[in-house]
């Protein structure tokens, strides 16, 4: 679990700013995300870590009052740029929500829909093929083979939540952001998550935003800690924690506030 | 923390005083509750009994069996005639009306003598022997045995005789407007409500829910969607008589001007126009049940699918319309509820017409059931007020089945999360 050596960033962020009608959100953020680290973003509530997560995969476009600006790359690639289709980033940065949140269709369904609207799948047997190991690689598929028909929504939180992993894994993204993925389980069901996390790790660059401090430190080797729409501190998690170079991340990871 | 306060006696007087109170008030209200869902229910069962009381003779009919002896009545027809295609003028031009009249004796309805043309045309024989012939009673009969007023006409001799039975009448429900009672049918107005529904549902459906769609999931809020909305509000309450008005200016006269490119398409009196008319009126309603509908999916599911790629025509398609159906469909309901039993702005495009022959398409000329049913109750003959009993049954087994097929689909598009 230690911070592996990363490779050229798979995602960076460079002096990003977002605001809601007016009132800013985010300022100045930059960072880099690689491939072999999963990275977690703390902070306190409304300090813009979920904000700055949407910015990632465009999510806040839905959102008519949200202004971004910045520079904001994949590969290399400036998302924001009008050369990228959304649809296709937003198939390449897939997301996991804090709620579960399936489609009221079958466990099929749901993880069949990504790779049939990208036209993933050239026949049957290739789309079972992907729902198998969509669910395998989200570690459901041993609980589920047996009744794909059913309503997603028939599930217990916890298989929800890894149901909305494997949605976002059929459509086999670059990156994976997780915002809050734990917040509404039980502790045997964040556990397992938690777990999933480990094995995704490495496959796909993955960011993980979380309340849960002991969690961040459980699951990541790169903390970011956000404080205030600003990006205060960003390292190893192991620093982080153990030796960290700001006052206020020192407070916040002390129990100070937040 | 040092209490100064006495602890509170939850068994003092009052404090039970207040239970009672509690429960009393509790109680009074499941009451009056009770009460209004009583009263409706009674209004309710008094509109269907009398409907069925009155309705069940417009279902009936009597009929009497008349002794023809055409020799006697000496008809001036030739057999050739009869074959030709001018049998039903050569009939009448023979005088065969005032020859049934005069045998009838008052018994039978003032058109029976058309089923007697039909009968000597499907078996031409018959004008050589004396036939006995079952007719459509007269009202004056029809009322007497129903336990009416006595006209002197001794049907009970008839009775005792066999010689009048009352069965169900298929004419009713095959048969159009006529002058005469005992004739008239309500296919011609079945067949112009369904056909103005059909109208009225294919345009104010798809316009309706696109425009919800536009107004939820594309347009920005602005001051211009904020006029739209405000303005499709008002719509909704415009009373259903500005709506004839503006079907009759706007379809019938606007468009008459293009004269014989489109203006055959919009003849007065047609379902094409009724249907549009309708359409205009129940429009609003669809929009605004149906953005309620768009709105009440939850963001989860729009934000589940835009995380995995699905553009915004996918994500409304796959996923906010499938959800929002069945509110979209209870207020499709509301609407077309509205529009089948809507009168008004048809009278002002000219849907309240007398018209035997019920309409072949959209642009002939037809009725309506609700005018029909208003048709008939201005009549002063006796008989239409049986008619209009059994016109507004029909009214109500249409708008039950229509309503029920739109709960089947509802409860078919129904879906949980």
């Amino acid at each position: 679990m230690t911070d592996r050596v990363p490779s050229s960033p798979k995602m960076s962020a460079r002096g990003v700013n977002v605001s809601y009608g007016g009132t800013p959100a985010i300022q100045d953020v930059s960072i880099d995300i690689d491939m072999e680290n999963v990275t977690a973003f703390i902070g306190p509530s409304g300090c813009g870590k979920s904000t700055f997560l949407r910015t990632l995969n465009r999510m806040n476009d839905t959102i008519p009052s949200a202004k971004v600006t910045g520079d904001i790359t994949l590969d290399g690639e400036d998302i924001y740029s009008a050369a990228m289709d959304v649809v296709q980033l937003r198939a390449r940065v897939g997301m996991v929500f804090q709620k579960p949140n399936p489609f009221p269709k079958s466990i099929f369904e749901n993880v069949a829909y990504g790779p049939r609207i990208h036209g993933l799948a050239a026949s049957r047997p290739d789309m079972e093929a992907i729902v198998e190991r969509s669910l395998k690689r989200a570690g459901l598929w041993d609980e589920v083979k047996d009744r794909l028909s059913d309503s997603g929504t028939a599930l217990s939180g916890g298989q929800q939540q890894r149901l909305c992993i494997a949605r976002a894994i059929a459509v086999d993204p670059e990156v994976i952001l997780m915002d809050e993925p734990c917040s509404a389980l039980d502790p045997i069901a964040t556990a397992k998550i938690e777990e999933l996390i480990h094995e995704l790790r490495g496959r796909y660059a993955i960011v993980v935003v979380t309340h849960n401090m002991q969690q961040a430190a459980r699951v990541s080797q790169r903390t970011a800690f956000f404080h205030l729409g600003q990006l205060v501190e960003y390292g190893a998690t192991d620093d982080i924690f153990t030796n960290p170079r700001q006052e206020r991340t020192k407070d916040y990871i002390t129990g100070r506030y937040g | 923390m040092n209490s100064a306060r006495t602890p509170t006696d939850w068994k003092g007087t009052a404090m039970q005083a207040r239970i009672r109170r509690r429960y009393r008030s509790e109680r009074a209200f499941k009451l009056a509750g009770l009460a209004a869902v009583i009263l409706s229910a009674a209004f309710l069962a008094f509109l269907l009994v009398t409907m069925a009381w009155n309705g069940a003779g417009g279902f009936t009919r009597t009929e009497v069996a008349l002794k023809l002896d055409f020799p006697a009545m000496a008809l001036p027809v030739t057999p050739t005639q009869l074959r030709s295609p001018a049998a039903d003028l050569a009939l009448s031009g023979a005088g065969l009306k005032n020859a049934v009249e005069t045998a009838g004796e008052g018994w039978v309805s003032d058109s029976a003598w058309m089923k007697v043309r039909d009968a000597i045309k499907a078996d031409p024989s018959m004008l050589g022997r004396s036939q006995v012939i079952w007719l459509p009673a007269s009202p004056a009969v029809e009322a007497e045995m129903r336990g009416g007023p006595d006209a002197g006409l001794e049907v009970h001799v008839l009775q005792s005789r066999g010689l009048v039975r009352t069965g169900f009448n298929l004419d009713f429900l095959t048969a159009s407007n006529s002058t005469d009672p005992t004739a008239a049918g309500i296919w011609g107005a079945l067949k112009g409500s369904l056909l103005t529904m059909l109208v009225t549902f294919l345009i104010a459906f798809p316009v309706g829910v696109l425009s919800a769609i536009y107004l939820e999931e594309y347009a920005a809020r602005n001051r211009w969607t904020d006029l739209i909305e405000v303005s499709i509000n008002n719509l909704a309450a415009v009373p259903s008589i500005i709506f004839g008005l503006l079907g009759l200016a706007v379809f019938l006269g606007t468009f008459s001007l293009f004269g014989h490119t489109i203006g055959p398409l919009f003849p007065r009196s047609a379902a094409v126009v009724g249907g549009l008319t309708l359409a205009l009126m129940i429009m609003p309603v669809i929009v605004i049940a149906s953005r309620n509908a768009i709105k009440a999916v939850p963001p989860s599911i729009r934000d589940a699918a835009y995380a995995v790629g699905a553009s915004r025509v996918q994500v409304v398609f796959h996923h906010v319309l499938p959800l929002a159906l069945p509110g979209i469909l209870t207020g499709t309901i509301i609407g077309m509820a509205r529009a089948l039993g809507e009168t008004a702005p048809l009278l002002l495009i000219g849907m309240r017409a007398f018209i035997v022959t019920p309409p072949e398409g959209f642009t002939d000329p037809s009725t309506v059931l609700p005018v029909q049913i208003f048709l008939w109750s201005d009549e002063v003959s006796r008989g239409f007020i049986e008619k209009t009993s059994a016109a507004i049954i029909v009214l109500l087994v249409f708008l039950l089945a229509m309503n029920g097929l739109a709960i089947y689909l509802r409860n078919k598009f129904e879906t949980r999360w």
